[in-house]
């Protein structure tokens, strides 16, 4: 029988990982990629939970989690093509209209 | 035994496809390892007795997001990604940061303590079969968050074709019509 705390361990680790990815790419399709390993490491804990717990309450959420990650997706990719339609990059650090 | 063998195969290869998928410089390297990960943490629902939920991980994630990914990553020019730079100027402060953060949070896990039992235990889960489990409490309990859900689908299904529109598109069938009145035998 595998310990619950070691799933957390794993969902802590991989939320960090996502974490640092996100804060140091400059490439913001890299940048939904660390977002979407951010919310797997919270899916991976909630169905560890869930299981532990007799609940289904923690799966159901997952199952909502994954509705808004591909919701997520697809708009948050929409935005990057207009973004590289209208400044032929897609470097976070390019984007600076608002510095004065 | 062997499950822990399983769960620690599986922990391995997330903890370092993920490593990868942050460092890697092609960004097609970074989606192609972030499949391996999604791959394996659908393994790690099966081992919790999940196994619609892995199926609708690998659906999904690794079937409908993943594919999402690389199609915008042709927008890239990978040629000249692979020689720039890949992180911001501040990445150190940022490496500390987040260093910090995962030891604080893993400082935390030992003063968690489980809370109430549900009424789902394994064997009932098995006895119904995990799906028409999951069903029955989705339609019931969650019926609201259940509808809301199919609603942030629709909105976006909606923006997403907003957003990528392009606005250029009845100029450009213009001047292709007025060329191909013009001269109908240059338009391939």
């Amino acid at each position: 029988m595998i310990p619950l705390s070691w799933y957390m361990v794993l969902a802590t680790i991989l939320f960090s990982i996502g974490i640092y990815g996100f804060l140091v790419r400059r490439n913001i399709i890299i940048m939904f990629l660390s977002i979407e390993l951010m919310l797997n490491a919270v899916n991976l804990n909630l169905v560890a939970m869930s299981h532990y717990l007799d609940s289904l309450r923690g799966q159901s959420f997952t199952l909502f989690i994954i509705t808004v990650a591909a919701a997520e997706a697809a708009i948050g990719l929409g935005l990057v093509i207009v973004l590289f339609r209208n400044k032929k990059t897609v470097y976070v650090d390019h984007i600076n209209e608002l510095k004065g | 035994m062997l499950s822990q063998l399983i769960f620690l195969y599986c922990a391995l290869v997330i903890i370092s496809t993920a490593l990868l998928a942050v460092r890697f410089h092609n960004p097609v390297y970074s989606v192609l390892s972030v499949l391996v990960l999604f791959f394996h943490i659908a393994g790690l629902y099966l081992l919790l007795n999940a196994e619609f939920l892995a199926a609708i991980q690998i659906i999904v994630y690794a079937g409908g997001i993943l594919i999402l990914y690389l199609f915008v990553l042709f927008l890239v020019n990978l040629r000249q990604e692979i020689k720039s730079q890949r992180f911001v100027a501040h990445h150190r402060l940022s490496t500390v940061v987040s260093i910090i953060l995962g030891l604080s949070l893993l400082a935390i896990i030992p003063y968690f303590k489980l809370g109430a039992k549900g009424n789902y235990p394994v064997a009932r889960i098995e006895q119904l079969t995990h799906t028409k489990a999951l069903g029955l409490e989705l339609y019931s309990t969650f019926i609201l968050p259940f509808e809301l859900a199919g609603l942030i689908l629709l909105i976006a299904v909606v923006g997403g074709l907003v957003l990528a529109r392009n606005d250029k598109d009845d100029t450009a069938d213009d001047v292709r019509d007025s060329t191909a009145t013009a001269t109908p035998e240059v338009q391939k």
